[in-house]
């Protein structure tokens, strides 16, 4: 196949940037998306040029490394993937596609299609956990959990970092990111004891960030590749009210 | 210290080679009772009071389940903590692709468990090649490790009561393995990740995103730092410590294509190795049969399938070589179900590496399919005929949808494609029971290093071992040390970190210079498939020896020919992939010299001089049930061979048998 | 977001969360209006010469519940358009450099797209609709009855089919406010809850501005026939 890719070019964080085009050929319709960049950049480098950066590593869906904005979409024009799994088959042969980065406030641009996405971590610094030390714990049945709750918070706990929420919002939201922690642990017997203190934590850090207002257009979810579904938000949005509207029945 | 700088000397004269020295018997293993050996040692290890911990400086290096589970655990000790990633988050080391499970001896299905025999099928499962003392406690923290990861709040899979559930894996009779559905790796990662935030937020740990760690600094013979590459501006940093732990996983990359994550490398364990640390048993290299083959030539990496896919599926190539009719054409006759055929009694159940060599030889005798013919049909229209649509879908439903996204076919229509692929090393620096390589002060830890797979790992233990050091090991074993560096003031301002630095710059200034016309990634591939044909599923010793010269061969026009664009002073990632291909180059010829040394089949080494008339692995225990621990010979000088004895105190080497 | 704000007490409904939360309270607050609103009206169709629609506007206009009422609904209609407007002018602040192309069009509905318009159009008629009406009678006190000064409104075409745009714009409003400030309440704890709200969400999209709109279609329709 055969491809004209309109990338993203940005020296570092200072530089303005701007869009260059390249061909590309050859190209099997089976190649992943960023095997057609290491197509392109290993060309590049043979002319002596700069490779165009990207973040990557896992290579299959899990890590939460990569995160193209690709053809005016998230991770690419398919729903809930990540851009290593992304298959050049679907594409149109011929195809102009354009790559640009993530872009939001709180994740600067570092290199090209490199972003800071650091932000993330912070929000959870601010209460993403249990608050337990090595060696202190019960036996692992001493709480017996019901399983639709452990399978609820499973399916919030499988968020991957990507960003493509953030990426996807019109107003570079990171409620789903955020949601999906709070949600996991509200679910959870262990994470009730910080459960209050943990979701106001969250979000004013999640400000703090410069990260927008959710308007639930539900785009984060349809671009997520962990499929982390919106009721994580209202899980949060619940979790929040209560939390600020209630007295906490724990201060004297 | 040889200096860094000078280039291996040209495709030589010298053949494979090394020097052997005397045994080495200070392993710090406690003797007596095995069940009280980690209990009796813990009681004698040093202490370190409170106030002083927070005077007390470590370095860890790496952030997956071994890493970020030991800085998080120091953190909540006191020592103040340093981790240095190469992600943009501690949170995407590749442990976060692990699957399957974690093994833990709690006996919640009353089906005989113990932590004996945890122990027993993890010292048999490797083939009788990994040290008793080590073992034994592995199985002993394991049931800790399941308690602390459900008070942190990961979502195990769960009955129906409420308590947890466990499943059956390979190479156990017994339900010991717990998960959370097919990402146990990423749930027990976000776990100690959180954990880790956790320490950061409290001030004890300082977590580095985006470094590099080039070198390893030692003094005196301790280790006492680091130097490490911002890789976003490209500076080199001095960073000094009372101790420093790699926890930076596997070199399965070494083989270009394997299922690591790419960016998975061995420069930190390799710097270490050169600096005085020994690497054991570096070419004991598990690889898994069940993986999507490689398509093409631009393909970057090689995506597991999970083993559990054999239970149905029927693994055949067509009976003529080469024939290239779509798989669903050929008539029955013509297929050949080689595995049934060779192995009738577990048909296409073997095990893992008789699965893997299988494979292999069909595909070297021309049978294989697939554009590349390096593959096999791994069919399901049997099982679906026998047990309908509905019950596969429930099985494999998930499978199916991820082969049909990567290779565009639906295994519902067309046989799977599978080929075996490089997935986990059971080699890695040389640990005492502190963990403690053989530079002081310098711990490794998790896949790193060498303890406690032996010559082959069973699934759901990876994770369990990565955990065990760095919650329940790491934690007790390093303060015995720090004790006595309590009185060390720390400088960077010493010529050990000026040295150190100036070799490491020295490095980054010959890759830019070379301006070479081939790309980095064509020295790894050609390095790869070196090692993959030689050092692979089967190994012999013409084929290692010839290994050998290629990769030197390799390793001098790399530093030649090699193009590395832009500068050392900005973000550049062809650099960093070029210094990591530079020490796989060098790691290489010692995996070469380390399955050529061991004249002998055990686990994942399969020597074809030494075999059964029917493929068997044929161990050979009175010459080397050792451990091999080879310590870095100088700059193009052999590497000098050290013999760590195995004793089996408890258990009975015994022949693993499949039939 | 404001990120000075003092959590406590009410601080908290000036981080992005509260404001969605007051967002929506007022949301739900306005969509009640609307179906009183909407009962009042359809008094207009019952032939009976305007007898009941203009009791039912004095009522409203004389009695002391209804005028305390009144005056929270003019509060919920500043705070919720204070807030839609505050929104808007943050907005750009999350992402300065915007994306060279974006096909939002592929995961989002129409409806959440078009929210500032809807809001911008539904504005614009609520001032003329008060002008006309509120202003009208209550300040100005007009000589003509309610239903006089409604039949006399509705019998302009142009009129009538501003009034019904505006109507079709306040459907695609409601239909994503409606589902999203249960969304913002946290009331959506599950999928049959979420269908549940879909469908009445829609529901009330349709039927609200089809039963405002029907009124001037009506009287239009009979200075034709």
């Amino acid at each position: 196949m055969h491809f004209t890719l309109r990338i993203w070019r940005q020296k570092n964080a200072q530089d303005q940037g701007h869009f260059e085009t390249y061909e590309v050929h050859d190209i099997s319709p089976d190649a992943s998306f960023l095997e057609m960049l290491d197509v392109l950049n290993e060309r590049l480098l043979k002319e002596g040029k700069d490779p165009v950066a990207f973040d990557h590593d896992c290579r299959e869906g899990i890590c939460g490394s990569c995160g193209i904005f690709i053809n005016g979409r998230a991770h690419g024009p398919l729903r809930n993937i990540t851009t290593c799994r992304l298959y050049m088959r679907h594409f149109q042969d011929g195809e102009t596609i354009t790559i640009e980065p993530f872009r939001a406030k709180p994740f600067p641009v570092i290199k090209d299609l490199v972003v800071d996405r650091s932000a993330l971590d912070r929000i959870i610094q601010r209460g993403g956990y249990i608050s337990v030390n090595a060696g202190s714990a019960p036996d692992a049945n001493a709480i017996p959990i019901p399983k639709p709750a452990a399978d609820r918070a499973f399916d919030y706990a499988t968020c991957i970092g990507c960003g493509a929420c953030v990426a996807a919002c019109k107003n570079a939201s990171a409620m789903l990111f955020t949601a999906a922690k709070v949600s996991h642990l509200a679910l959870l017997p262990q994470g009730q004891p910080e459960r209050r203190e943990r979701v106001k934590q969250m979000v004013m850090q999640m400000d703090m960030e410069g990260f927008g207002h959710c308007s639930n257009t539900g785009a984060c979810a349809v671009e997520c590749p962990a499929k982390i579904p919106l009721t994580a938000i209202a899980q949060l949005q619940r979790d929040y009210i209560w939390a600020n509207l209630t007295p906490d029945p724990y201060t004297r | 210290m040889s200096d860094v700088l000078t280039a291996p000397s040209p495709i030589t004269t010298s053949p494979l080679s090394w020097r052997e020295a005397g045994l080495l018997e200070q392993n710090r293993c406690p003797s007596g009772d095995l069940e009280k050996r980690w209990t009796r040692h813990k009681d004698n290890l040093r202490l370190v009071a409170p106030h002083n911990k927070r005077k007390l400086e470590v370095i860890v290096v790496g952030a997956g389940l071994a890493g970020a589970s030991a800085a998080a655990t120091l953190g909540e000790l006191g020592y103040r903590v340093k981790v240095f990633v190469y992600h943009n988050s501690p949170r995407r080391a590749h442990s976060i692709a692990a699957q399957g499970g974690i093994n833990a001896a709690k006996n919640y299905r009353n089906d005989g468990d113990s932590i004996w025999r945890l122990f027993y099928d993890t010292i048999k499962g490797g083939d009788f090649r990994a040290r008793e003392s080590n073992v034994y406690r592995l199985a002993e923290v394991s049931v800790k490790i399941i308690d602390h990861c459900v008070a942190q709040g990961i979502p195990f899979a769960r009955e129906y009561g409420g308590y947890l559930d466990t499943r059956s894996f390979g190479g156990a009779q017994l339900m010991r393995t717990f998960y959370a559905r097919g990402q146990t790796g990423q749930q027990l990662l976000l776990g100690a990740y959180a954990a880790l935030q956790r320490q950061v937020a409290q001030g004890n740990v300082q977590v580095f995103y985006n470094y590099d760690v080039l070198d390893i600094v030692v003094e005196e013979g301790k280790a006492r730092g680091i130097i490490a590459r911002n890789l976003i501006t490209g500076e080199l940093h001095r960073v000094a410590a009372h101790a420093v732990v790699l926890g930076t996983g596997g070199y399965g990359n070494a083989y270009y294509l394997s299922t690591n994550a790419k960016l998975s490398n061995a420069t930190a364990i390799w710097r270490a190795h050169r600096r005085g640390a020994y690497f054991g048993n570096p070419s004991f290299v598990q690889i898994h049969p069940t993986c999507i083959p490689q398509s093409g030539d631009y393909q970057s990496k090689l995506t597991l399938m999970s083993e559990s896919l054999r239970n149905d599926g029927r693994v055949w190539v067509p009976r003529t070589p080469g024939d290239k009719r779509p798989p669903q054409s050929i008539p029955e006759s013509e297929r050949w179900y080689y595995l049934e055929e060779w192995y009738p009694s577990f048909g296409n159940l073997v095990p893992r590496d008789i699965a893997s060599r299988a494979a292999k030889r069909v595909c070297d005798m021309g049978y294989g399919v697939g554009p590349t013919g390096r593959a096999v049909y791994l069919d399901f229209s049997d099982a679906i005929k026998r047990w309908g649509r509905e019950v596969i879908y429930q099985r494999y439903g998930n499978l199916f949808e991820m082969y049909e996204e990567i290779t565009g076919e639906s295994p519902w229509e067309v046989p799977m494609r599978i080929y075996p692929a490089v997935h986990y090393t059971m080699g890695g620096l040389w640990v005492d029971y502190n963990l403690m390589t053989t530079v002081e002060g310098l711990y490794a830890i998790g896949e790193a290093n060498f303890s406690d797979h032996g010559a082959n790992r069973l699934g759901a233990s990876a994770l369990m071992q990565g955990l065990a050091d760095g919650y329940f090991i790491l934690p007790y074993t390093i303060g015995d040390y720090l004790a006595s560096q309590l009185f060390v003031k720390l400088s960077t301002d010493t010529t050990a970190f000026a040295e150190t630095e100036r070799q490491t710059q020295d490095r980054i200034n010959r890759l830019l210079s070379a301006k070479g016309t081939h790309t980095v990634d064509e020295f790894h591939r050609e390095l790869g498939k070196v090692l993959w044909d030689t050092c692979g599923l089967a190994r012999n010793a013409q084929g290692l020896s010839q290994a050998y010269s290629e990769i030197r061969n390799l390793r001098e026009r790399f530093w030649r020919e090699v193009a590395v664009p832009g500068s050392g002073a900005e973000f550049n990632q062809n650099l960093e992939k070029a210094l990591r291909v530079a020490d796989f180059l060098e790691l290489g010829e010692l995996m070469v010299i380390d399955a050529y040394h061991r004249e002998e089949s055990c686990g994942c080494h399969l020597r074809e001089e030494y075999q059964t008339e029917e493929g068997e692995a044929l161990r050979n225990d009175d010459k080397y049930a050792y451990v091999a621990a080879w310590e870095w010979g100088g700059e193009n000088e052999p590497p000098i061979l050290h013999k760590e004895p195995l004793k089996f105190e408890f258990v009975k080497p015994s022949v693993r048998s499949y039939k | 977001m404001d990120t000075t704000a003092n959590t406590a007490g009410l601080g908290w409904l000036h981080t992005s969360v509260g404001r969605k939360v007051v967002m929506a309270v007022t949301g739900i607050f306005l969509m009640s209006f609307l179906v009183v609103h909407l009962a009042g009206n359809l008094l207009l169709l019952r032939g009976d010469g305007g007898a009941a629609f203009n009791a039912y506007a004095d009522f409203m206009s004389t009695n002391p519940l209804i005028r305390v009422l009144e005056v929270l609904l003019f509060v919920g209609f500043v705070v919720h358009i204070y807030q839609g407007l505050y929104f808007i002018s943050k907005e750009r602040r999350f992402r300065p450099k915007g994306y060279t192309l974006h096909r939002p069009q592929d995961n989002t509905t129409i409806f959440s797209r078009t929210m500032r318009i809807s809001a911008i159009v539904i504005l614009v008629f609520l001032l003329v609709h008060l002008r006309h009406f509120f202003v009208e009678h209550r300040i100005l006190g007009a000589s003509l009855t309610m239903y006089e000064s409604c039949k006399l409104a509705f019998e302009n075409p142009f009129y009538s089919a501003f009034y019904v745009l505006s109507m079709i714009l306040l459907a695609f409003h409601l239909a994503h406010g409606f589902h999203s400030s249960f969304q913002t309440l946290g009331l959506i704890v599950n999928r049959r809850i979420d269908r549940v709200v879909r469908w009445a969400g829609t529901a009330f999209a349709f039927l609200v501005p089809l039963g405002f709109a029907v009124i001037p279609l009506y009287f239009l329709f009979q200075t034709l026939y």
